[in-house]
């Protein structure tokens, strides 16, 4: 029905001419149009908006990395770990693949995190972006899934007792964590049939869905628009008489197809730099203990999980035992991360972005900042880092009330959001940009 | 600006590693000594792979390792096969061994480790993992109550024997006790060399009070000087850091060529924002 | 305005600059990709040259050795069936070598380094099956003109002791002749043929 309507591409030649072609039978201009060459947003995006182009840029590089090392790798338990050495050392141009991917993982949520700042700092997750938000929480709660499923893959010792640990938090479940566990394994220990499972949900499972997710994330963005660091709604603004654009909105093309580009180099060159001259990243990247194969009679002295789990696994260990049960610990660290969903309905404040909210807002943000980095710094540690307290608190670690404090800290900031927003000294919202 | 802040993050990942690995410096030891290894040097690079074969290749097999990636030490495929390989097997094939595992287990308690990423999994807060291999090599002492007559300061009880011994001679365990722990740091400052040490308590008149022990080793006489050993031992780690990550030279040297491509490509993306960018405000 | 004209033309040389910069980096990174779909290097172990002793291999003996996963065929011919590849000129497509199916040293009558020992693929050149060998005797099976060689199940194809395709057989070239070279008069090393050492 369209497609009489639709205008030829302006110039000649024969690019163009296949372009008007394709267009007649697909709505490919259309498409191109509406998420991102004519798409209107505002124009004082700051550093902190560079991170949602960058993961869809790492999206991609894991996917391409991931593709060309299941050429090589083998999902098989007694050849796991020499297939990635294989792919180190016998395949040509193998290790820079490799170092991309393991590279990659970590940078990808580098780039989440700070994309899920920048809504916090903002108030991106507020109406009528409240399902955006919930649309990216899904695809962060995927990438986790894709993550430990991924981290099991190299079968060295962590990625054996990374999985072992987490596999067994599920045993935790009252009445049928045992069965769950077992049947999420496949075996009575993480073994090869857990491997080879794993790999089915790394490789395609998880991905497949991530993309779906991303193609909702993007289309939900594209439907209501941008917010900005002032939180103004461009869409409700008086039009430019001579462009026909809201009076603060730019087209993304060119103007942030080059500065999102901009952004690409600039974290190309650090990636280059961890990948080709510190791709361990200090055993943070690539743990050491993962050069040793799985043994799975010998357990090494201190497991930690990868960096990016580790706020959330010093929440779980920050909870005591409730009659023998580690549950308590268990729903904690799935309630942290799933408080997250209720943002939009727990900030009551009257305006969105942390430049007009209050000083009570402003402090609060800064103190679950520091404790989720302290509780991120815990979560690689032993929790005996600090020593012990002496007798009169029962010799407590140090470290384990450090982690109680902050998970404390960490669920009043949303669990109090609605009263210390609401009742914060806001400044008003301007009607233009600034 | 905004390079800034990416350095600054890379910045402030590299000091979160350095951090922890001062954390990871607790009351325990060992410490470890840094190992004199330079990966361009190609004498010891080769030495080391000889020495490697022919004494730890018995037991150790390096099976991710191929003998004709030994090319890159500057061997020809022929070198190779007429001074490296004793097994009677093709040039292109991994670094196995001739013992059963099932043998060697039975004789060492543990089978002997793959040695191919050793030097890669040794890492620690306590150093890399050439650092541990070089102060565990230097670390053999005389120990009668062990099966094998052998005791080691860096990995305690450890099931291999001192197969270096000839080379080394027989160290013997010096063991110094502590109730004031300045006496103690100033002792394990001026120790040159692996020490190990603990930090314990005892009791006395009961009372608890600190106790630290510091072990150190005094030298053996063996065919080779001291200064002469610790250069073998260096080639050894210096082969092995190369086989943990055989890519290691290379990979830097791309990244340069990364760089500077990503510089270049940086400064034109730059200029060209910021011309777009020119009256957008 | 000149301004923007100036502004314009800087700008088409910034894109064209960046569009090659970025060009050269995209290419460059799809190297590694691209390369790491070549025969690795254990490919390449087992791919290695194989070493085969013909001390045992009597006159008009066949001896099969595998390399690279394919059958290689070494035949110590006889008289008889040397004058046979010389009957068959006639009935040889390609009775000269022409097209290159051999190392250069093995481009002579009887392809091959010495005339009495050859060393063929056993592959045939029409769709991969693997000829039978027919003595000069199975003139039964191959009719009264046959002077000895191989013969491909699969299709018919027919060659001599030459490896040289009969015309009319569906294979379109000779069989191939692979890399070797002699060690000493009884040692060959196939999928070897460098000099010295």
């Amino acid at each position: 029905m369209a497609a009489v309507d639709k205008q030829p591409v302006t110039g000649a030649g024969p690019l163009n001419g296949m372009l008007t072609w394709v267009d007649a039978r697909f709505p490919l201009i259309k498409m191109w149009e509406e998420q991102w060459g004519k798409y209107v947003a505002p124009k004082n995006f700051t550093f902190w908006y560079y991170f949602g182009s960058l993961s869809a840029f790492v999206l991609v590089l894991q996917i391409l990395t991931g593709i060309f090392l299941t050429m090589n790798y083998k999902p098989d338990a007694a050849q796991a770990f020499a297939s990635v050495e294989y792919i180190m050392r016998d395949v040509w141009g193998g290790w820079i693949i490799r170092y991309m991917h393991s590279t990659g993982a970590s940078a990808f949520f580098i780039c989440i995190y700070l994309h899920m700042f920048r809504a916090l700092l903002y108030g991106s997750y507020r109406k009528p972006r409240e399902l955006l938000w919930i649309f990216g929480m899904l695809i962060y709660l995927c990438l986790m899934a894709e993550a430990f499923f991924g981290y099991l893959l190299p079968w060295g010792q962590m990625s054996y007792w990374g999985a072992q640990v987490i596999v067994n938090l599920f045993a935790a479940v009252p009445f049928i964590g045992e069965d769950l566990s077992i049947w999420i394994r496949g075996d009575y220990v993480v073994s090869d049939a857990t491997l080879n499972r794993f790999f089915a949900f790394h490789v395609i499972a998880i991905p497949l869905v991530l993309l779906g997710l991303v193609a909702a994330h993007l289309t939900a963005l594209h439907e209501v628009g941008s917010n900005n660091p002032d939180g103004v709604e461009i869409k409700n603004q008086p039009k430019d008489p001579r462009t026909g654009l809201p009076l603060d909105g730019i087209y993304s093309h060119p103007y942030y197809t080059i500065k999102d580009a901009f952004g690409v180099v600039v974290f190309l060159i650090v990636f280059s730099v961890i990948m080709f001259f510190l791709p361990e990243m200090g055993g943070y990247f690539l743990e050491y203990n993962n050069f040793v194969p799985a043994d799975p009679l010998n357990t090494p002295q201190h497991i930690a999980p990868v960096w990016y789990f580790t706020p959330f696994y010093s929440i779980l260990r920050a909870i005591p035992p409730l009659l023998n049960s580690q549950f308590p610990g268990v729903l904690a660290m799935g309630a942290s991360t799933t408080i997250l969903f209720l943002l939009p309905w727990l900030d009551r404040s009257p305006v969105k972005s942390v430049r007009y909210k209050g000083p009570v807002f402003k402090a609060a943000l800064a103190l679950f900042v520091i404790v989720f980095l302290v509780l991120g710094y815990l979560g690689t540690e032993p929790t005996n880092v600090w020593g012990q307290f002496g007798a009169w608190l029962g010799n407590a670690d140090r470290a384990t009330v450090a982690a109680r404090i902050c998970t404390a800290i960490y669920f009043l900031f949303f669990i109090l959001m609605p009263w210390y927003s609401r009742l914060d000294r806001c400044k008003p919202e301007p009607a233009r940009l600034t | 600006m905004i390079g800034n802040v990416f350095g600054g993050l890379a910045r402030a990942f590299a000091c979160a590693a350095l951090l922890a690995s001062f954390a990871a410096i607790a009351s325990e030891g060992p410490r470890l000594q840094t190992a004199p290894i330079n990966s361009h040097d190609v004498a010891s690079l080769q030495n080391g792979a000889k020495l490697f074969i022919n004494y730890c290749l018995n037991c150790h097999t390096a099976s991710y390792m191929r003998y004709n990636r030994l090319q890159d030490l500057g061997l020809t495929e022929l070198q190779i096969k007429d001074n490296l390989i004793f097994t009677g097997v093709k040039v292109g094939e991994l670094m196995h061994v001739g013992m059963d595992r099932k043998d060697a287990k039975e004789w060492f308690g543990v089978a002997p480790p793959d040695l191919t990423v050793t030097a890669r999994a040794r890492s620690s807060g306590a150093g890399s993992g050439s650092d541990w291999i070089y102060s565990y090599l230097r670390s053999f002492y005389r120990d009668p109550s062990r099966a094998t007559g052998w005791n080691n300061l860096v990995f305690p009880n450890v099931g291999m024997p001192h197969v270096l011994w000839q080379l080394s001679g027989q160290a013997q365990l010096h063991e110094e006790v502590f109730s004031s722990e300045h006496a103690f740091k100033a002792a394990l400052i001026a120790t040159k060399g692996v020490a190990q040490f603990e930090e314990g308590h005892e009791i006395k008149d009961g009372k608890t009070v600190k106790r630290y022990v510091l072990k150190t080793l005094t030298a053996g006489n063996g065919s080779l000087s001291q200064v002469e050993y610790d250069k073998s031992v260096t080639d050894i780690v210096n082969f092995m850091t190369y086989m943990a990550e055989p890519a290691r030279l290379e990979r830097r040297r791309i990244g340069f060529y990364v760089l500077m491509v990503l510089g270049l490509l940086l400064l034109l993306v730059f200029v060209l924002k910021k011309s777009y960018w020119k009256n957008i405000h | 305005m000149s301004d923007q004209q100036v502004d314009k033309g800087k700008r088409g040389f910034l894109l064209a600059a960046t569009g090659v910069v970025g060009g050269v980096a995209v290419a460059a990174t799809a190297v590694p990709f691209a390369g790491s779909m070549l025969p690795s290097e254990r490919a390449k172990a087992a791919g290695a040259p194989v070493e085969a002793d013909i001390s045992k291999l009597a006159p008009g003996e066949m001896q099969i050795v595998e390399w690279r996963g394919k059958p290689v065929w070494i035949v110590n011919r006889t008289k008889e069936m040397l004058e046979g590849i010389k009957k068959s000129d006639a009935q040889a497509s390609d009775p000269n070598s022409d097209v290159p199916q051999q190392p250069e040293y093995a481009k002579n009558e009887y392809r091959s380094i010495k005339p009495d020992i050859v060393v063929l693929e056993g592959v045939c050149t029409h769709l991969g099956c693997s000829p039978q060998y027919k003595s000069v005797e199975a003139k039964g099976d191959m009719g009264q003109d046959w002077n000895g060689g191989f013969f491909c199940p699969c299709h018919g194809s027919k060659f001599d002791f030459a490896g040289r395709v009969f015309q009319g057989s569906p294979a379109p070239t000779n069989l191939r002749v692979p890399p070797y070279k002699f060690v000493g008069d009884t040692k060959i090393i196939i999928g070897d043929d460098t000099k010295g050492a």
